[in-house]
């Protein structure tokens, strides 16, 4: 038996003890069958089945940790109403905050941070990690782990922008649909069906074929793919807020529709159209990154975590793990970004906690 | 603590519900508030408690600890709450919901929001009974035609298989009654069962209520914030103020001779009335309504003919139940529904029937208040702005200039303009909501102010201060006012002249003082017999001289 065995077992143990006395029923239960679990694991995996889910739970408090610690930081420097809203967030939404701040640190500050260029060649095709290179070569010799930093730049703020020229497209036809209904509440409604009755890969494939793959194509292609999502909730929630007595009010006061929607709907469905985002902006994140990895999307030189994949894919065969690593970045923002959306449906639903 | 059956010597009933020094405490987002501070309550088998008290008192939490229910983010911290012998604090949630529904039952205030609209009535009501194995279900629907029938909704063999939509709104308060009687439970909460309704409607509900509890001599508390319905409908009343129990007696006793200076105050609410004024001699009227139809698309008419006029500086109140066109009038005069014939003149003058088609000057001069102050402000806006814009919008006011003017409209209606300058509608109490919808409309400098049932919302005594500074506004600003109600207790306070509608048409107009002397047209005296009066009896004497069968016939509409 070995040290690590004896002070695994014993941490368990001496913990849900301490979380029994305390009072603490769903920790104390969690924390034995994690013991009991373990003998078992002990038994038929050895040392070395405990050590990765020592190292696992070791991770997790890391990452518990961490949120909590930034989470914290975050109350310390925001003006105090703010405050006492993110006070209100959950581990998850700390963390996925701070993964967010993380790759937007990443994604504007890439050129200092990255220790080589974006296309820079180093060293010989797919070299290992070393001391210079921190996650190896690419298929060309190449820095991963630079062009990793600079990817978070590129197919970051590539979805972002596409994601807001959505926005800004179904949000402005939603609002004047709802305000103005009649025929042209009719007209954008059937517009957006025809658009989504289109399939979206094959539509921007297809846009992509026509013109070219550029940057401003596939923004555009995105964003009109995305627009009809957009514009029938961003309809949805102003039709709820514009049979209001106060729209009432103002529209009688003679109020322009201009007026109408900056100042009286959109303060009232911001919270559903804010978590409308962070969604969207996952799919059309994905999406990119998809067309990307099909060769449509950002053209070669320019490091995409899409076609970082792609390139390196045939390591896979190797039992290498590189081309996992931009997947695992696309993987990594997608969960956090919908880790804080949740908490923001969650907030704007209005259900409380029990 | 008062033992009720001291009060009634002779009567030696069983105590069914005994509720001791109960605690309740609600959630506020950081820490835990006392709602209800230490209240008994005493019930005995076949007695019907009235709890009074204005919105905020804790009158619905104790209709809901009766049940030994808390709502979402409130906790029942402290006390006792015996039902039958039965501890209901301490019993599991297996134990209270076999004593929900079949013991005891809850009508809600809102039927039509309490009903399920995609199953027919009479399946909501054998729900209960087949639940708890009481009855098959051809059993359960043949006592509910019976319970029904007693209730006296028209066509009882045939009502409850009806959906929720295609039953009026009264009879949806009755067919809950029925509902909650399914399973004959020893106690009913009643939860302002008609405080939605209008006076003609509340009568056959209040009548039925009080039969059914007489008849299967059920006990019942009664919430409501109406005192001459409670008068009604209780043996013993309760007054509560803030959580906490203000004082008890039998109702007679506490009619006659209240004892705290709280529960006068309560009574003495109905005293505020303003001399009536008549209309300026050759003057043009300020707003003239003419012959006026109207309809919403596609449907049948639902102003007929419709003609009246409003003088400078005066009041005037139109009354009827809901349906009967009211709110559909004002929305001919401002303009949000073009009468399909007939017109509004403003002095004189045709106004465009649409309001897109009017001029910022006709515009300002008529604005509107409105009944649900909590939709007519935008929640996200501040005070200052909500008020500031109409100010800001006519007249141009900028800066320093608007902001005095927002301090200065603040003044008006009474608020510390300092200390509401940067609040947020849902920061506001209801009736300082509705002070600030007054403010909204006087930013705009009007001469003539709708007011659609602005004070049927609010607690008496909020009601009260709304309709005296509506009353000093006038004075001061010469304000014409057209009050849309339902509540004659507010015509009789603040009218000059009334107008009656009934289906659109208007069935008697005059000034307020010949309005509320014989002879009436009948539905004006329909309308007036139907306000509940303070004396206990008004209302046996009320059925005794309409005829037992006539008083639901007389509300169907």
């Amino acid at each position: 038996m070995s040290i690590f065995v004896i002070t695994y077992f014993g941490l368990l143990i001496g913990v849900s003890c301490l979380a029994a006395y305390y009072e603490k029923r769903s920790a104390f239960l969690m924390l034995f069958s994690l013991t009991l679990v373990s003998f078992v694991l002990g038994i038929v995996g050895g040392t070395g089945a405990l050590r990765s889910v020592a190292i696992g739970a070791g991770m997790l408090a890391f990452a518990a940790g961490v949120s909590f610690a930034f989470r914290e930081f975050l109350v310390a420097i925001t003006p105090p109403k703010l405050a006492k809203e993110i006070k209100t967030a959950p581990l998850t939404a700390s963390f996925g905050m701070f993964v967010i701040f993380t790759y937007a640190i990443a994604g504007i500050f890439a050129p200092w941070i990255a220790p080589y260029g974006e296309s820079e060649v180093i060293s010989s095709a797919f070299a290992p990690a070393d001391a210079n290179m921190l996650l190896g070569a690419d298929q060309l010799g190449r820095d991963m782990f630079s062009r990793i930093i600079y990817g978070a730049r590129n197919t970051v703020g590539l979805a972002l922008l596409a994601t807001m020229a959505a926005f800004f497209m179904g949000a402005t036809a939603g609002l004047l649909a709802a305000v103005k209904g009649g025929w042209f509440d009719q007209f954008m409604g059937r517009f957006a069906d025809v658009i989504m009755s289109i399939p979206s890969l094959i539509f921007a494939l297809l846009m992509l074929s026509i013109f070219g793959p550029d940057i401003t194509v596939i923004i555009i292609a995105v964003a009109i793919i995305y627009a009809p999502r957009v514009f029938r909730l961003t309809r949805a929630v102003a039709g709820n807020v514009v049979v209001m007595d106060y729209i009432e009010a103002a529209k009688l006061r003679g109020e322009k529709d201009g007026y109408l929607i900056r100042k009286e709907i959109l303060p009232n469905s911001t919270a559903p159209l804010v978590a409308e985002f962070g969604l969207e902006f996952c799919f059309v994140f994905l999406l990119v990154a998809g067309l990307s990895f099909l060769g449509l999307g950002i053209q070669p030189p320019t490091a995409d975590w899409g076609s970082m994949v792609r390139e390196n894919a045939t390591l896979i065969s190797f039992g290498e793990i590189t081309p996992l690593i931009p997947a695992a970045a696309i993987a990594l923002l997608t969960v956090a970004v919908n880790f804080v959306v949740d908490w923001m449906l969650f907030r704007s639903s209005g259900l409380k906690e029990q | 603590m008062t033992d009720t059956s001291a009060i009634a010597p002779g009567l030696k009933k069983d105590v069914l519900l005994k509720i001791r020094d109960l605690k309740i405490e609600g959630f506020t987002g950081e820490t835990w508030v006392p709602i209800i501070k230490g209240v008994d309550l005493t019930l005995h088998r076949g007695e019907v408690m009235g709890l009074i008290g204005e919105s905020g008192a804790g009158k619905s939490t104790i209709g809901a600890a009766a049940m030994g229910y808390a709502r979402d983010g409130t906790r029942i911290s402290d006390g006792s709450i015996e039902f039958d012998g039965i501890e209901l604090t301490t019993s599991t949630e297996g134990e209270k919901r076999a004593l929900r529904g079949a013991r005891i039952a809850y009508v809600a205030q809102s039927a039509a929001a309490s009903f399920n609209p995609s199953h027919k009535l009479i399946d909501q009501y054998t729900e209960a009974p087949l639940q708890y194995r009481i009855q098959k279900r051809l059993e359960a629907q043949e006592d509910a035609i019976e319970l029904y029938e007693r209730l006296r909704l028209p066509n009882p063999g045939e009502i409850g298989f009806r959906y929720p939509h295609q039953v009026s709104g009264g009879q949806l308060q009755r067919a809950m009654t029925a509902m909650a009687m399914s399973c004959r439970p020893d106690l009913i909460i009643f939860d302002e069962p008609t405080t939605a309704l209008d006076v003609t409607t509340q009568i056959e509900v209040l009548a039925a209520i009080r039969d059914i509890v007489d008849q299967f001599n059920t006990a019942a508390i009664y919430i409501t914030h109406d005192l001459a319905v409670v008068a009604q409908m209780a043996d013993t009343i309760k007054v509560l103020l803030k959580g906490e129990e203000v004082e008890e007696a039998s109702t007679e006793v506490m009619l006659k001779s209240p004892k705290e200076d709280y529960t006068k105050s309560l009574w003495a609410v109905r005293s505020f009335e303003r001399p009536q004024k008549p209309r300026p001699e050759n003057a043009t009227p300020l707003i003239s309504v003419q012959n006026v139809d109207a309809s919403y698309t596609g449907g049948d008419k639902v102003l007929d003919d419709v003609s009246f006029d409003i003088y400078e500086g005066m009041t005037v109140a139109v009354v009827g139940e809901s349906g009967s066109g009211k709110s559909t009038t004002a929305r001919c005069i401002t303009g949000l529904l073009p009468p399909s014939s007939g017109q509004i003149l403003f002095k004189g003058e045709p106004l465009p029937p649409k309001y897109t088609d009017r001029s910022k000057d006709q515009l300002r001069q008529s604005q509107m208040i409105y009944q649900m102050a909590d939709t007519a402000l935008n929640p996200k806006v501040r005070i200052s702005e909500i008020i500031g814009r109409p100010a800001q919008f006519y007249s141009g006011l900028k800066g320093t200039a608007l902001k005095s003017r927002v301090d200065e409209l603040l003044d008006l209606i009474e608020l510390e303009p300092s200390k509401y300058y940067d609040r947020f509608p849902p920061e506001l109490s209801g009736g300082q909501k509705q002070r600030i919808g007054i403010a909204r409309a006087l930013a705009a400098e009007p001469t003539f102010i709708i007011c659609d049932e602005v004070t049927s919302a609010l607690d008496q005594l909020v009601a009260e201060g709304i309709l005296r500074l509506l009353d000093r506004l006038q004075k001061e600003l010469n304000l014409a006012y057209m009050f849309i109600t339902h509540d004659l207790a507010t015509v009789r306070a603040i009218a000059d002249e009334v107008v009656v509608m009934q289906h659109g048409k208007v069935v008697e107009q005059g000034p307020k003082t010949e309005m509320f002397k014989p002879p009436h047209h009948p539905y004006t005296d329909l309308l007036l017999s139907s306000v509940p009066e303070m004396d206990p009896n008004w209302l046996t004497t009320l059925l005794e001289e309409r005829g037992v069968d006539n008083v639901g016939e007389a509300a169907d509409v």
